[in-house]
């Protein structure tokens, strides 16, 4: 193949990864930026996100489309449930302490994914695309889903940025952010923003595996891989910036999509993991990231 | 803070007359128990405990899980037939994560916590290369159902057997012939990058060129990735067929994201069903493998023609003729390996019945035995085929079945003869010591 088409292919390929990638990252920026927690348990959510996604597709017959919107619109709304109550149960009983909440949602990633295992079984299943089409190029072909992925990840990136800015909501969550003691003064309650942007952060992450569960499947072990990314794009990111996680997504997407394809894929993660290490040493807060007060 | 911990020491430090005395008594109420008094009576009607070194959990638990079904069911087979030596059989399972180093300790607890007769069942390469060392140091015997060249190649040890299923170099050797008549003879290999992708590399090269035939690209793909569309273009132009073997969660993704890459202009494809195991074959996106051709160790759709004691098989361990469980036709089976369980067992009990097998005291006799046979008949006890065991490798040869994907089903359209398998053997375990 030339360099023009397989170029061409490699950046389709990486921006489909940095779309799903962006998703799952910012809920996890997100999380970490107001709360101050650092969610182990995020690709857990994933995972939950697309084996609902396969459970909701597979009630429903007909078009596959109609099980795939179920999916889209009631899997990030359980996940976000679950986020919820765990976030009541444990996280807020823990007081938000550093420590102990990693410690808790490393357990929570254990029992997520062992329940997945019991009650959804250890196999890969299949999500159908809510359309079938193969974009045929001269080279090769290429699936008009993954097309419309990157296109629905924009959208909600967009939706997300809209509710952060523009809302109250998304006021309340800054003020939070910007100073919890100062905004509880103020009359906000804390304890419900922290449980709700903890069921946000969730829901985006369900939101990009029903996105991705067409072109990949279901499985009790797949949120794992996508956890060490999102926290290679959001340290390179810096915590807390929605701005740095998108761009660190689409950076960390592509390169993995290009240089993979070039070279190899462990050269890609080579790079990223040494990208971090570098990020880490030499500008601790991430690209677009604020020193923490 | 301070004054909690005071307590905690205090507290636990003082053994008190009261727990003691229920700790006396707790320990009278075991040695009362019927459990405990059963081991005082004749070793000859305690049960011959086999330790099952399952792969419940990690990436090989959908193949553990049909593992456990067959087991389980071939156990009570042999139980309701009067069991072996007159004894019945305990099945003692362990899950070993697909992990080599858990596989390890789990070897180890079977052998000292558990006390079984021997351990068996585990399939993924790397867990049997991870445990057998374990195996040979606390001289237990250790029948795998894997399917690596491993133990056939010698680097395992005495009490490392596979008798209950072919390996991969006997598995390639028999299909080239059959893929230089009737695919093609340019073949590019996609196969996982770790030691069962690189067997059927090293294997498959020079069974294909004494066809005539070569291969003209390898690629192979690191066992975590989950996108594959990025290395279908260093597969050549001219390639005829495509030789795949992959194995993981991913494998629905690779097959629809090469029918996507290539359309319906493709080369010809040959799998091993190892790709598949599991899965149905009529998901979404496999559309693209209809008339495409896979190996199989022992057909997942039951065949017009199957003898009576493939039928009964089938039955008992509980598959429809789609080669899904009876009581979901969801839950795809891993029939294509799955059977090497039942034959194991099988071999264990023949082999312990020829050494008059007695307890933990008879092992080395156990693998004699089993290095002793040879030839095993089709039928009941070995499903699958006729069988040829070599006791000098461990390893035994048998039958493959070549299938072509039709209407959605898997029909066999050549079966290979157990001569078009066998090799030199590179080993000799029979000299080893014990």
């Amino acid at each position: 193949m030339a360099f023009g088409p397989y170029l061409l292919l490699a950046t389709l390929e990486g921006l489909v990864t940095a779309a799903v990638l962006a998703l799952m990252a910012l809920g996890l920026s997100l999380v970490f930026g107001v709360m101050r927690v650092v969610n182990v348990a995020h690709g857990e959510f994933y995972m939950l996100g697309a084996v609902l996604a396969w459970w909701f597709a597979s009630l429903v017959s007909g078009h596959p489309a109609i099980g795939f919107l179920l999916a889209l619109i009631l899997s990030p709304l359980v996940v976000a449930a679950v986020a919820f109550i765990a976030e009541r149960l444990v996280l807020s009983r823990l007081n938000y302490e550093p420590e102990a909440t990693i410690v808790a949602t490393i357990g929570l990633l254990y029992i997520l994914q062992q329940l997945a295992l019991t009650f959804y079984g250890p196999e890969a299943r299949p999500v159908q695309a809510p359309f079938d089409m193969r974009i045929s190029l001269p080279w090769f072909g290429y699936s008009a889903y993954k097309l419309a992925v990157i296109a629905a990840s924009a959208l909600m990136m967009l939706a997300t940025w809209v509710l952060l800015t523009r809302t109250k909501i998304g006021l309340v969550m800054r003020a939070t952010q910007f100073d919890r003691e100062t905004a509880q003064a103020f009359g906000i309650p804390v304890d419900r923003v922290y449980a709700g942007v903890f069921a946000l952060g969730a829901a985006l992450a369900a939101v990009a595996a029903v996105l991705i569960v067409p072109i990949q499947q279901a499985h009790y072990l797949m949120g794992l891989d996508p956890l060490l990314l999102s926290f290679i794009v959001v340290i390179i990111g810096g915590l807390g910036s929605l701005r740095g996680t998108v761009v660190a997504a689409i950076l960390i997407g592509l390169s993995d999509g290009i240089i993979s394809m070039f070279f190899s894929p462990t050269l890609a993660k080579m790079l990223a993991t040494l990208l971090v290490a570098l990020v880490l040493v030499f500008r601790p807060q991430g690209l677009f990231g604020t020193v923490a007060r | 803070m301070r004054e909690d911990r005071n307590s905690n020491i205090l507290s636990s430090s003082g053994l008190t007359r009261r727990t003691a005395l229920k700790g006396l008594g707790a320990a009278a109420g075991l040695m009362a128990a019927p459990g405990f008094v059963r081991y005082a009576q004749a070793q000859s009607s305690e049960p011959i405990r086999i330790g099952f070194q399952c792969h419940r959990t990690g990436i090989g638990a959908a193949y553990g899980r049909w593992y456990e079904r067959v087991t389980t069911a071939t156990a009570k087979l042999i139980n309701d037939e009067g069991g072996i030596n007159g004894r019945p059989l305990e099945i003692v399972i362990e899950d070993d994560g697909t992990d080599p180093a858990r596989g390890s300790e789990v070897v180890q607890k079977f052998a000292n916590q558990h006390k079984v007769d021997l351990v068996y069942g585990t399939l993924f390469s790397h867990v049997v290369v991870g445990s057998a060392p374990m195996a040979g140091e606390l001289k237990i015997p250790y029948y795998v159902v894997s399917e690596g060249y491993h133990v056939a190649s010698g680097k395992m040890n005495r009490y490392c057997v596979q008798p209950g299923i072919t390996d991969v170099k006997a598995q390639v050797r028999s299909v080239a012939p059959w893929i230089a008549d009737n695919l093609g003879k340019k073949v590019t290999l996609v196969y996982p990058d770790y030691a069962f992708g690189h067997d059927h590399r090293d294997f498959f090269e020079p069974a294909i060129q004494a066809q005539g035939g070569e291969v003209i690209a390898k690629v192979p793909i690191p066992p975590t990735e989950t996108s594959f569309t990025r290395y279908f273009p260093q597969i050549p132009r001219d390639t005829d067929v495509i030789y795949h073997v992959m194995v993981g969660p991913a494998v629905l993704t690779f097959v629809k994201e090469m029918g996507e890459f290539f359309g319906s202009g493709g080369p010809q494809l040959f799998g091993f069903i190892d790709s598949l195991e599991a899965v149905d074959i009529n998901s979404p996106g496999l559309e693209f493998l209809e008339g495409s051709h896979f190996w199989e160790g022992m057909p997942r759709y039951a065949q017009p023609d199957q003898p009576d004691y493939m039928t009964f098989y089938r039955e008992t361990v509980g598959i429809d003729e789609n080669g899904a469980s009876r009581n979901d036709p969801q839950d795809v089976s891993t029939a294509a390996h799955m059977f090497g369980c039942w034959e194991t067992l099988y071999v264990i009990k023949a082999a312990m019945e020829t050494a008059d097998y007695q307890g933990p005291d008879d092992r080395t006799k156990l693998i004699e035995a089993t290095e002793a046979m040879t030839e095993m008949e089709a039928g009941r006890e070995h499903p699958q085929g006729p069988k040829v065991f070599n006791g000098k490798i461990h390893q035994v040869f048998g039958e493959q079945n070549i299938s072509q994907v039709k209407d959605g089903k898997l029909e066999v359209v050549h079966r290979t003869s157990i001569d078009d398998g066998l090799y030199e053997p590179e080993a000799d375990y029979t000299t080893m010591s014990f």
